[in-house]
């Protein structure tokens, strides 16, 4: 506190007191000290990963497999009944977690190498390839991605490759435009000038000066877009032109019971029925978005005021 | 030549617009172009003969070269005249089909109905929300809209429509749970009809919508111009009202215009929830039936919609930047 | 000034305060038990160096924290009243009426909706003490006072028609408007130019003389303080060092600590003529875009001397630094190193020529990338330009911190568990580590603390005997200059107005420019600005 200038040492100087933690340490620091909606996130994720990859082994019944008896009711053989032509709606359930949470976290991780690495390049490049890829997104963005995908999939039809294609790309713009806009900033910065002028490639200035410096805004952009795709083709799959029968999957799966609930009257859990598997989406989602809220406030170093 | 750099920017921004639009046309009608060849028999059915096919063909122009065909599709979409449909034909030659303007026309007016009825009601609820929780900033408010609207938002819009039906058309039946409306429903019969999918739309849309003003709000309060307000006495009435306000009008409008264009979109899953004749259900039936005039149709009012909205924010933000208005 | 001192009531009394700030999970104390008395008119200096909580108690003399932050305890005692322990509103009816503050950064601090004068009288119309029309007349009158262009008008303008300069006067007008007991001055200057500066500074002091304001001017620059305050107190972690009187301060510091604050001014470099031209700029044009930003720049460096390059904001020297390095491909001219003309542009250039000419950045911050550590940002220049590996690069590393005066303690730390002269250091040892010939350095240590500047000065100086570098120094600070250059090259709007050996440059007779730069620049005597205003009158 009284340092002598006659005595003055670089070394003895007092920097920014961080103590030094490592990554699971500091991990479970964070943890102790996460709020209860970001535990509650973490478990329903683990919840549903968990049912996604062993589907077969919680599942009483065959994804496809019907039975004789159509529309049953709640009951110990079959937990939820069964649907329109006699499926156990209580496996579907959970072979849905396997397709449609399975193929959002594709089409989340194709629209993250497309408009990650792209964002990249143009934030780099800063020249026509920036130019010409920031208008084309703006294009791209000036029609609702809905509309939009309503119209590719009416050119190329509904198949699942497809809809992963066209929601990836579609979805790859907000990508790009966040990636793009982050990584400008650390361009900027005076160590990737330093860098640039001691001569490295383009590769080590992506992956060990940027890569780094732009990966929390990337991890929660993640986990929104992950929630964004996820209801997007949920709602496709809703309208019909999306995943199609007989593939379990949520979102059809609320359309073809969906008549149900005008018995809620008589029989409150068959109107309950169409509601699970859209429940089961809307859990998810606020898992997701439990999880993003509370590593966004942990990462953007916003003090809360007050 | 000497134009105000307010009036510049918007010949721009207006510029602009119309750039996008040209491009946007483009991608919408090359929408036929990426057909596979035999769609011609697809559409007509298997019984269809060499002759009908062809004629079909010549019917939508394929003989003519693209750019063309491009110009009458455009002109004739400035005159009103989006083609026919592809449905109502049939191997014969029999051609039943209707203009594509007839088919959206009734339902267009249907569909801003619902939209403009939600936003009146969800544009004030939402700001109110937004501009009060970013005011009483983290308190027990604040915490709990906060994770309602974040709740909200993560709710697929059918699982928030389907909830409403179970409670207020099936369990208690308040509305009715399909929302039928032709044009001889009077007015007030016309919004008690709309009034599920108008209050599905508005939660989620109120939910988006409050977060963003929120945060546009709270970015704002955080201008060292504003603590320098407080610091020469400014009561917090007048902080707001005097000194964020003026310069609130950009970002609110763009949240605004961000929120409604989010609503033509969601028009579209609630539409078809609620059986509700409106562009956006014609539109799903069309890419079911491959119907690719009427898809064509519809998202041009779509993007035109979208286009227009996020125009007038733009304006709003020009108009209102003091920096533009009185420039050096 | 100082004839006043020690006159009038007691205004403000503030004792034993403490004031906390939330950061990391926790409460860290930034003001930790302060006395402070000022009577009225009286002026008083509060200088720190960064992090020693001035700004804070600053703004604590009026009642007021800065969000996240809360008094812990103590009284702040203005004209009979704590305080402290008033509601807001109360606060309120004291803040731009009897109290006003004067922000750093003005571009910032204007609303950028509302007219000037508008804001000048906002606070005075609101309390009703004068009406409109007279707010405003007196409003042009402080304009007149203050020495803005076009008082009449000017208050008609809107925030971003008017240079910084102007807005931090338009600022002080706004202070003075209500006519408070008290105005906090908090670093106003700071962000200006030194020639800016000095025509601030003095229609400060002048409207604070002129209504007998009582003012707490705080700011890092002893200098400029001493040319208002009638009394200083020097704060350092949050707690007083010492208060004196500022022509006693001057002459006789109690504290050692007080008198690192003008460390840098004690050192003077003894000139080197220095052999052959190492780097050479030959009628140098460059342009950002269409506007063009060097003319005809030429310069000469001697092998194992210093340059300094010396110029405000937009004079162009950073850009000089961009075309020698590459970064800028120069439009005309060449630079020729070492008795070869070096190609323009970066890509063009072999590594060899690369590794040659390092570079050194103002912000220590931004020029290491956080995610790395130190050993690993020291190594890879060793690892990409020498190809050291492994055992061998370790050991020149830790070779390079000892050069730098560090340990091998510092190889595993991140540059965010450094302070500001650490960081800078390992920037010199990254640059060190490629063995260059030359090395600029870009405003190296205008972000430190004085007595930290002192030390990488040193550094840089040892290591040049030790070594036999070349640097191009890039400074706006005249003490800086006489600090470290054999050579010094003015630099004003894009071209060189006068380069010579360092004692030629300083004496006179100085072009214009040179002039007034050089006698703008804030002398440690108090009577620096009125004997400047005098002669500039005079002349």
């Amino acid at each position: 506190m009284t340092q002598n200038p006659d005595t003055y040492s670089a070394a003895g100087e007092v920097g920014a007191v961080l103590e030094k933690r490592t990554f699971w340490t500091r991990l479970k620091l964070d943890l102790k000290k996460s709020p209860w909606s970001a535990r509650f996130g973490m478990v329903i994720i683990f919840i549903y990963a968990m049912l996604a990859i062993f589907a077969p082994v919680f599942a009483p019944y065959g994804e496809a497999q019907v039975f004789p008896t159509p529309y049953a009711p709640w009951s110990s053989e079959f937990i939820f009944g069964t649907d329109q032509i006699g499926r156990d709606i209580f496996s579907r359930l959970i072979y849905g977690a396997r397709n449609t949470v399975g193929i959002a976290v594709a089409t989340t991780f194709l629209a993250f190498l497309i408009g990650g690495a792209l964002g990249l390049i143009a934030a780099i490049n800063r020249s026509y390839i920036d130019q010409a890829l920031s208008r084309l997104v703006d294009v791209f963005m000036a029609i609702p991605s809905l509309i939009f995908a309503l119209v590719l999939l009416s050119i190329f039809g509904s198949t699942v490759l497809n809809l992963i294609i066209i929601i990836a790309v579609l979805d790859s713009t907000r990508v790009f435009r966040l990636t793009r806009a982050v990584a400008i900033n650390v361009v900027v910065m005076d160590y990737v000038e330093a860098a640039r002028l001691r001569g490295e490639g383009l590769g080590w200035i992506m992956r060990k000066e940027i890569l780094p410096n732009i990966m929390p805004p990337l991890i929660a952009e993640f986990g929104l877009r992950f929630c964004f795709v996820f209801l997007s083709i949920a709602a496709l799959s809703f309208l019909g032109v999306g995943i199609q029968p007989p593939t379990a999957d949520w979102g059809s799966m609320v359309r073809e019971n969906a008549s149900l609930i005008q018995f809620a009257q008589y029989d409150l859990k068959a109107g309950l029925t169409p509601l699970l598997p859209a429940a089961a989406i809307a859990l998810l989602t606020v898992a997701v978005n439990f999880v993003v809220d509370w590593f966004l406030h942990k990462t953007s170093g916003l003090r809360d005021e007050q | 030549m000497n134009v105000h750099p307010v009036t510049k920017t918007i010949l721009e921004r207006l510029g602009l617009g119309l750039a996008t639009l040209f491009v946007v046309s483009i991608i919408i009608f090359s929408a036929i172009e990426m057909l596979p060849g035999d769609f011609g028999q697809a559409i007509l059915g298997q019984a269809a003969t060499q002759e009908t096919v062809a004629a079909f063909r010549r019917e939508l122009g394929l003989d003519q070269p693209a750019y063309l065909r491009y110009l009458q599709w455009v002109g004739g979409a400035l005159q009103g005249d989006l083609g026919t449909s592809f449905s109502g034909r049939n191997a014969s030659g029999i051609d039943r089909s209707r203009a594509v303007v007839d088919l959206i026309a009734p339902r267009l007016w249907n569909t801003l109905f619902l939209a403009g009825l939600t936003a009146v009601i969800a544009v004030p609820i939402a700001l109110a929300l937004g501009v009060s929780t970013a005011l009483f900033r983290n308190s027990v408010y604040d915490r709990t809209v906060n994770t309602a609207t974040l709740t909200t938002i993560s709710f697929p819009e059918f699982f928030v429509a389907y909830i409403l039906i179970l409670l207020l058309a099936s369990l208690y039946p308040v509305f009715p749970s399909l929302a039928n409306v032709d044009d001889s429903t009077p007015l007030a019969q016309r919004a008690f009809r709309t009034a599920l999918p108008a209050l599905t739309l508005t939660l989620v849309i109120v939910a988006h919508m409050m977060r963003m003003t929120r945060a546009a709000i709270i970015n704002l309060l955080a201008s060292p111009y504003i603590q320098m307000a407080r610091l020469s006495g400014a009561s917090q009435t007048e902080v707001i009202i005097k000194h964020a306000l003026p310069n609130a009008w950009a970002p609110i409008a763009t949240v605004i215009a961000f929120n409604l264009a989010y609503l033509v979109v969601g028009v579209v899953v609630v539409e078809v929830v609620f059986v509700y004749p409106g562009v956006g259900q014609l539109m799903v039936d069309a890419v079911t039936s491959r119907d690719i005039p009427v898809v064509q149709g519809c998202a041009l009012i779509f993007a035109i919609t979208y286009i227009l909205l996020n125009l007038i924010a733009d304006i709003i933000g020009i108009i209102t930047n003091p920096r533009l208005l009185h420039p050096k | 000034m100082s004839s006043n001192s020690g006159k009038g009531d007691i205004l403000l009394e503030i004792k034993n305060l403490e004031i906390e700030g939330f950061s990391d999970e926790k409460w860290h104390d930034i003001v930790k038990g302060v006395d402070l008395t000022l009577r009225c008119g009286e002026v008083m200096g509060l200088i720190g160096e960064s992090g020693a909580g001035k700004s804070t108690l600053g703004l604590a003399a009026m009642g007021f924290t800065q969000p996240g932050c809360r008094i812990k305890a103590g009284q702040i005692k203005f004209d009979g009243v704590d305080l402290a322990k008033l509601s807001d509103a109360k606060k309120r009816s004291y803040w731009g009426t009897r109290m006003t503050y004067v922000a750093q950064s003005a571009a910032a601090s204007f609303n950028p909706a509302h007219r000037l004068i508008v804001q000048t009288t906002a606070s005075t119309i609101r309390s009703g003490s004068k009406s409109k029309e007279d707010a405003y007349r007196d409003a042009r009158g402080l304009y007149e006072t203050l020495n803005l262009p076009d008082p009449k008008n000017i208050g008609e303008r809107y925030p971003h028609q008017v240079s910084g300069g102007q807005l931090q006067r338009v600022m002080t007008a706004m202070a003075m408007s209500p006519r408070p007991d008290l105005i906090i001055f908090d670093e106003p200057t700071t962000a200006l130019d030194v020639t800016t500066q000095v025509e601030v500074l003095s229609a400060m002091r002048e409207i604070v003389e002129t209504f007998n304001t009582a003012a707490i001017y705080i700011t890092h620059d002893l200098a400029v303080v001493a040319q208002m305050a009638d009394f200083i107190k020097v704060l350092r972690y949050g707690k007083e060092v010492e208060e004196a009187p500022t022509r006693q301060m001057l002459a006789t510091p109690k504290e050692a600590y007080t008198k690192s604050l003008w460390s840098v001014r004690s050192l003077e470099k003894e000139e080197q003529k220095g052999g052959n031209s190492l780097l050479s700029l030959k009628g140098i044009d460059a342009s950002y875009g269409t506007a063009k930003v060097l003319h005809n720049v030429n310069i000469e460096v001697a092998k194992g001397t210093t340059v300094a390059v010396v110029g405000e904001s937009g004079s162009g020297k950073s850009t000089t630094a961009r075309v020698i390095t590459g970064l800028l491909p120069q439009t005309a001219g060449s630079v020729e190193f070492d008795g070869k003309a070096l190609p323009k542009s970066l890509s063009e250039r072999t590594k060899e020529e690369k590794r040659r000419i390092q570079m050194i950045y103002q912000m220590a911050d931004t020029a290491m990338n956080p995610r790395q550590t130190v050993g690993e940002i020291i190594g890879r220049p060793l690892e990409f330009y020498l190809g050291m590996r492994g055992a061998e690069k370790s050991r020149r590393i830790l070779d390079l911190l000892e050069m730098i005066e560090l340990n091998g303690d510092f190889m595993q730390r991140l540059p965010g568990e450094l302070s500001g002269g650490q960081k800078q250091r390992i920037c010199i040892a990254r640059a060190l580590a490629a063995e260059p010939d030359f090395i600029i350095c870009d405003e190296v240590t205008s972000a430190l603390d004085q007595i930290v500047q002192e030390g990488i000065l040193k550094l840089l100086m040892r290591l040049q005997k030790e070594l036999g570098l070349t640097y191009l120094f890039i400074t706006h600070d005249i003490s800086t200059v006489k600090a470290i250059s054999d050579q010094v090259v003015v630099m004003n709007q894009g071209e060189v107005v006068e380069q010579g050996q360092k004692t030629d440059v300083f004496q006179p007779p100085h072009p214009e420019y040179t002039e007034l730069l050089l006698s703008s620049v804030p002398e440690m005597d108090p009577d620096w600005l009125t004997n400047l205003n005098a002669a500039r009158r005079a002349g």
